[in-house]
């Protein structure tokens, strides 16, 4: 029990201003949701209402499934949310074992590269990976929206910090066991690490789903687009305000990540705000 | 050199061992080397390839006049940071840009302390309220911007609407110069104060209980002496913490510029990361578009080493 509880008057007023900021916090989830099942005739009537006189959801979602690669879109998001995340696993996990557990020259400057990486804004280094990218020849594709992120010096360093939490007791026995430097890593480190994977993973998943900057920049084809860039195109092409198919679109993209925080916040608070605690 | 220690160490195994187990050390410190280096490889070259040379790239094209797509740039110097100085809308990028973050840092900043203060003085429903404020943090920025600027319709927009019948002024907020910076930062501190809440929320679990206890024997047992003797003091490290993060990220303040104003009306809502990308990849002007993104990376750096010092002021509290 901490030793700021109020008593019951100020708690009553503690519930009060939370469900008024609560409330204030979810008015533009709450009004998106609330156009995507209106009626064009309904939107332009302005009304206050949350729930429509004329329930129009089914066409407005259709709209929005149809009229736009909308379901194209989030698959774009979901490999290339996997992708991104697999592969900074699979390189950061033994890079940071390496840092954790072994001692070898060149330790300190390693760890050192990657604090300063972890320091760098990667938006400022878009140019120079736009023209690498295109050197590559990899623009417009898969492998042009993955490669930036491949290697993140946050994984890195938040599974070098677990890592080390794991006593070397445990590398020596799998040594003895016969297991190589790469079997330890991924068959004993990264399962002992699951708790620390899984905040990374969240977080990792979380920004590359909402990013739109690096997309804009390197895809053109529409068949190509994660649901942020997606959703900025469909609501350029729709003339005027056509909103109901556009909250439509919102609703599904922000939908995913909302079932998945509530039915995890415990995960997603960790993750997304686990660089900063250490 | 003989110390006593090895000569001890002769005493128990004779040379021939010795230098068999020397031997087998440095194979065996050999091979560890060439396992770090081959584990942590592959992420060495591509933090180079993706992080490290790109920051020289971009120093150097900034030095250039080369646009995107052309056979042959010249070296100019520091002509394009000239012609920066000079450029109204990089003025207007980069005054614009301070403001916002004037606004949404101390915003984000009061608002999180306040909620989360409000929520960790009860144990009723702190996983609801906690949850219910987070969830800006992790939406899509792009949809719930459309969703803004549904809000922020002027005719059939829920704000205007609620301004009217309540007697208050209407504005055409992201079409009008003098609102629609202060309506970005609001919506900048809508999207951030439950990233900053959930900071506090833990800053506050770390005060020790001694403390508290130690308040109330010096009769310091109303909430707001409780407040102004412990908690908010003790939270001094992680409110600097959550200041620098949170200017940082508005700093790069983008997705709500790319889609609510594209830098409009004329530039009153122009920011740096959307001078950025419209120098470089719209007008594909790259070398000036490169000087944009070095002063970027000087603002960002500096507030990063302004972090690190705090950080380690941190370290000397606990």
């Amino acid at each position: 029990m901490r030793a700021q509880r109020l008593a019951p008057p100020s708690a009553i007023v503690r519930h009060a201003v939370l469900l008024i900021s609560g409330a204030l916090i979810l008015i533009p989830f709450v009004w998106m949701v609330s156009l995507s099942i209106k009626s064009p005739g309904e939107i332009f009537r302005a009304s206050f209402s949350f729930w429509p006189e004329q329930f129009y959801g089914i066409e407005n979602y259709t709209e929005a499934l149809t009229s736009s690669p909308l379901p194209r879109y989030m698959l774009n998001g979901v490999v290339v949310c996997a992708a991104i995340l697999a592969l900074q696993i699979v390189i950061c996990a033994p890079a940071a074992y390496a840092l954790a557990k072994l001692d070898f020259p060149g330790r300190n400057l390693l760890f050192a590269l990657v604090l300063i990486a972890l320091l760098l804004p990667h938006e400022m280094l878009a140019l120079p990976l736009f023209i690498l990218g295109a050197k590559l020849g990899i623009l417009n594709s898969y492998a042009g929206l993955v490669f930036p992120y491949v290697v993140s010096p946050l994984g890195i360093f938040l599974f070098r910090q677990f890592f080390k939490t794991i006593p070397d007791d445990v590398v020596h026995a799998a040594r003895l066991d016969g297991f190589s430097e790469l079997g330890i890593v991924s068959r004993i480190m990264v399962p002992m690490a699951l708790p620390a994977i899984i905040a990374f993973g969240i977080f990792s998943v979380v920004s590359h789903w909402n990013s739109l900057f690096w997309p804009l920049i390197a895809v053109r084809d529409q068949n190509l687009m994660p649901p942020p860039l997606g959703i900025m195109v469909f609501k350029n092409e729709e003339a005027g305000n056509d909103y109901g198919p556009l909250m439509a679109a919102s609703t599904l993209v922000v939908l995913p990540l909302i079932i998945a925080f509530l039915s995890a916040q415990r995960w997603f608070v960790e993750g997304l705000t686990g660089g900063a605690v250490k | 050199m003989r110390s006593a220690s090895s000569a001890t160490a002769e005493a128990i195994t004779s040379p021939a061992d010795r230098g068999a187990s020397q031997k087998a050390l440095r194979r065996h410190q050999i091979a560890e080397m060439l396992a770090a280096w081959s584990l942590a490889g592959p992420a060495l070259l591509l933090l180079i390839v993706l992080f490290f040379l790109p920051v020289f790239a971009v120093i150097a094209v900034a030095l250039t006049d080369w646009q995107f797509g052309a056979s042959s740039f010249t070296f100019v110097g520091l002509a394009n940071f000239r012609e920066l100085l000079a450029d109204e809308v990089f003025r207007a990028s980069f005054v614009n840009s301070i403001l916002y973050v004037v606004i949404v840092v101390p915003g984000t900043i009061v608002l999180g302390l306040a909620i989360a203060l409000l929520i960790e003085s009860g144990k009723s429903f702190r996983a609801f309220y906690r949850a219910i404020h987070f969830l800006p943090f992790m939406a899509t920025l792009t949809a719930t911007a459309i969703a803004w600027e549904a809000l922020l319709h002027p005719t059939i927009g829920l704000v205007n609407q609620t301004f009217v019948s309540l007697g208050l002024p209407t504005a055409n907020w992201l079409r009008d110069e003098n609102t629609v910076l202060p309506v970005l930062a609001i919506i900048g501190v809508w999207q951030n104060l439950g990233y900053a809440m959930v900071l506090f929320l833990a800053g506050m679990k770390s005060i020790p209980q001694d403390l508290y206890d130690a308040a109330d024997i010096d009769g310091a047992d109303a909430f707001l002496d409780r407040l102004r003797t412990v908690t908010l003091p003790m939270l001094g490290p992680v409110t600097m913490f959550i200041f620098i993060v949170v200017a940082l990220k508005a700093f790069e303040t983008f997705d709500t510029v790319q889609i609510l104003t594209q830098g409009g009306p004329g530039h009153a809502s122009e920011m740096l990361l959307y001078t950025l990308y419209r120098e470089s990849f719209q007008y594909l002007r790259t070398g000036y578009g490169a000087s944009v993104a070095v002063v970027f990376l000087f603002i960002v750096v500096a507030l990063t080493l302004i972090q690190a010092r705090v950080m380690d002021k941190k370290v000397h509290y606990q």
